[in-house]
């Protein structure tokens, strides 16, 4: 079989980045805005699993990482989604625009 | 008994009346608080007298010191020691301490009474006491500091006791104020004194300075806190305005006490002065000029406690003389007799202000058949101070006069021509109060609480010349047998006697002749009533020089150079904030954008920095 090069990843990866970070940017809706945050997560990981294979074959550091990111990354949407919830008791609305309190 | 077992408790006695009085004074014993202060003070006294009997007869006189402990340690060779010491000028001046101190407050019983603020009167008569009993004994030059500024608080609680007096107000923070100015000297002189031998207790100092060449700038320095306690030329200027403190304290603080601290702190370092001719001389030469200024002064004032205040300037200026003069028994001789017919002549004072209700003499007059004893006390007293034998200031003054004749000429003459006046002025202040006009009546002379101390110090007036007092205090502790020579007395006690004649010529009736030698002298007169312009002098000095040239530049550069870098830096960083407030928008986004931009910065930083 014929192996899939390094920069191919890296590039497929590197689109979810920033695909990830447009969307943090542009969109308003704080859902929206969490599922561009783990758009740009799970581009990390896969430019961790990536490179461990690719670099280290016989270790397993970088998949560990992985692991490590994706609980995080499942108590992080935890704990946006309960401010997202509370934002919107209170302010009724999901919309980043309209919680500008925390300001001067 | 040892000394040390009960040496504490004279000096603890009457900050116990200050604390116990300061404290529940006013709700409490309101009526009772003289009673209690004067008992306190009464063992007091009497431990002090016992102090005095049993030092005193011993055949060599040494310095002990009986208490000592360490009050702060800073370095195991720099530390600050509490101590009492043991000397004769420190036993004498217990004694004179304790005993006027118990005279004012017998006499303060009958003269405070009605006041509203009594009880704090005697709670700041004890503090004085404490004060000033602690001056006394103390063992070391920083001691001596403390308490010496102690003393001069409570002399300004007391100068200000009518606070709802202006002038009592301005008069207290005159005398604080003059003070502390010669205190800076003082604790310059401290410091320096110190700094080159090392230690602060008395006796090491004064071995150690035996050796050394001699310190001229601090022992003037130290001088200068001593006139300016003692109202020495030109510093006196606070003690005439201090009388407007109540009379028993002008007797306690401002005639027997507080004012010989100067005295008493250039005997105490005396052979430390006296190793410096330079200092002596000038210790000589301020006490000469004071005397005879003072005594000038005196002859023109109207207020019978501005009169008694210039004498005790004058008298003052005598026993600085005599110590410039190295004539260190006859100066504490002459405090010693002082403290009596001064406080005595204060508390007259005292009795008859009370009566007439005024200070002016132009009101007074007549009084001798209202208030007898009081006439025989000021009489007694009038002539102590004059100096005719037998009464105590004869002998006192003899030996100063004998030990500036051995000094210089010129000195003993202003000494001689100072007694003279002194003799004048006192018998005009005498003839103008109790006869000058018709026989008057007055309602008393008060209750025997003011009575009995009239009589005791009369008694010491007329008695305390006969003290042996070479016997007790001299420099270095052993008895010297002195004599008066007959012949040296007569040309001083016929001036006093020519100076009463003159006033008893002029004042013993009502004439117009006073006020026409006053017109002759003109412009001598006017000067010497003005008190020779000298707070005038003070004055411009203070308000146009110092206040024109050195406190408002410093004002100024305070207000507009300090302040302005201050409110600068504010307001600087208040436009700052105001301007970048802006980029905290509340809004997620941007900080994202922020965040971003900053890891960009950071990543193109580690590629291309390094």
């Amino acid at each position: 079989m014929h192996e899939i090069p390094l920069t191919h990843i890296l590039f497929v990866s590197t689109a979810l980045f920033f695909i990830g970070m447009y969307g943090l940017f542009t969109r308003r809706n704080m859902v929206t805005m969490l599922m561009s945050i783990e758009l740009m997560l799970n581009s990390v990981n896969i430019n961790f699993v990536a490179f461990n294979k690719y670099l280290y074959p016989g270790r397993l550091d970088g998949v560990f990482f992985t692991i490590f990111i994706i609980t995080i990354a499942a108590a992080e949407a935890a704990t946006a989604i309960a401010i997202i919830i509370n934002l919107y008791r209170s302010h009724h609305s999901i919309d980043a625009e309209d919680a500008t309190e925390m300001k001067f | 008994m040892s000394y040390s077992s009960y040496i504490l408790l004279i000096p603890l006695l009457p900050l116990a009346s200050f604390v116990l009085l300061g404290l529940g004074g006013r709700h409490h014993f309101k009526r009772a608080a003289g009673m209690i202060a004067t008992v306190l003070l009464g063992v007091s006294a009497a431990l002090a007298l016992y102090t005095a009997y049993r030092y005193f007869s011993t055949d060599v006189h040494q310095p002990l010191v009986v208490v000592r402990y360490t009050w702060l340690q800073f370095s195991p060779s720099l530390s600050i020691e509490m101590g009492v010491l043991l000397d004769p000028i420190s036993v004498m001046m217990l004694v004179i301490v304790t005993v006027v101190s118990l005279m004012v407050h017998l006499f303060s019983i009958g003269y405070m009474k009605g006041e509203e603020r009594v009880s704090t009167y005697f709670a700041f008569l004890g503090l004085f006491t404490f004060s000033m009993l602690g001056l006394v004994l103390s063992s070391n030059i920083f001691q001596i500091y403390i308490f010496w500024e102690l003393v001069g608080l409570s002399s300004y609680l007391l100068i200000g006791f009518y606070y709802d007096r202006p002038s009592a107000v301005a008069a207290a923070k005159k005398a604080f104020i003059v003070t502390r100015f010669a205190d800076l000297g003082f604790l310059v002189g401290i410091l320096m004194l110190s700094f080159y031998t090392q230690t602060l207790d008395f006796h090491t100092l004064i071995e150690r300075m035996a050796g050394m060449h001699t310190l001229t700038i601090a022992l003037v320095l130290i001088f200068i806190g001593g006139a300016g306690k003692s109202a020495m030329f030109p510093l006196h200027i606070w003690l005439p305005d201090a009388m407007e403190g109540p009379t028993p304290v002008s007797a306690l603080i401002h005639a027997a006490t507080m004012v010989v601290a100067g005295v008493y702190l250039v005997a105490r370092l005396f052979p430390v002065f006296a190793a410096d001719a330079v200092v002596m001389h000038l210790i000589a030469w301020v006490g000469a000029i004071s005397a005879v200024l003072a005594a000038v002064m005196a002859c023109t004032q109207t207020d019978i406690k501005r009169v008694l205040a210039y004498s005790t300037m004058s008298q003052i200026g005598y026993m600085m003389l005599a110590l410039g003069a190295s004539g260190y028994t006859a100066s504490m001789f002459h405090l010693f007799t002082h403290a009596f017919f001064k406080s005595l002549l204060f508390l007259c004072a005292g009795v008859i202000i009370h009566a007439v209700h005024s200070n002016e003499i132009k009101d007074m007059g007549g009084l001798r058949k209202g208030m007898p004893l009081t006439h025989m006390a000021f009489l007694i007293a009038c002539l102590a101070i004059a100096g005719i034998p037998p009464f105590s200031g004869f002998f006192s003054k003899e030996e100063i006069l004998s030990t500036a004749l051995g000094y210089d000429k010129l000195i003993y003459g202003i000494a001689l021509v100072t007694s003279g006046i002194t003799a004048f002025y006192m018998f005009r202040l005498y003839f103008s109060i109790f006869w000058s006009r018709e026989t008057r009546s007055v309602h008393g002379e008060g209750g025997a609480s003011m009575k009995i101390p009239l009589v005791i110090l009369s008694a010491g007036a007329l008695l305390a010349g006969f003290v042996p007092f070479s016997r007790f205090v001299t420099p270095d502790g052993r008895p010297f047998a002195s004599a008066i020579h007959a012949g040296a007395a007569i040309l001083p006690v016929s001036l006093a006697l020519a100076g009463i004649l003159l006033a008893y010529s002029l004042y013993y009736r009502q004439s117009e002749r006073p006020a026409s030698i006053a017109r002759a002298f003109g412009g001598l007169y006017r000067a010497a009533y003005r008190k020779f312009y000298i707070d005038e002098v003070y004055l411009f000095v203070t308000r146009g020089v110092l206040f024109n040239l050195v406190a408002k530049p410093i004002a100024w550069t305070d207000r507009h150079v300090v302040d302005g870098l201050v409110n600068g830096t504010a307001s600087a960083t208040a436009r700052i904030s105001a301007r970048i407030k802006g980029l905290q928008s509340g809004r997620v986004q941007n900080y994202l954008l922020y965040f971003f931009g900053g890891v960009l910065a950071l990543v193109i930083i580690f590629i291309y920095a390094t």
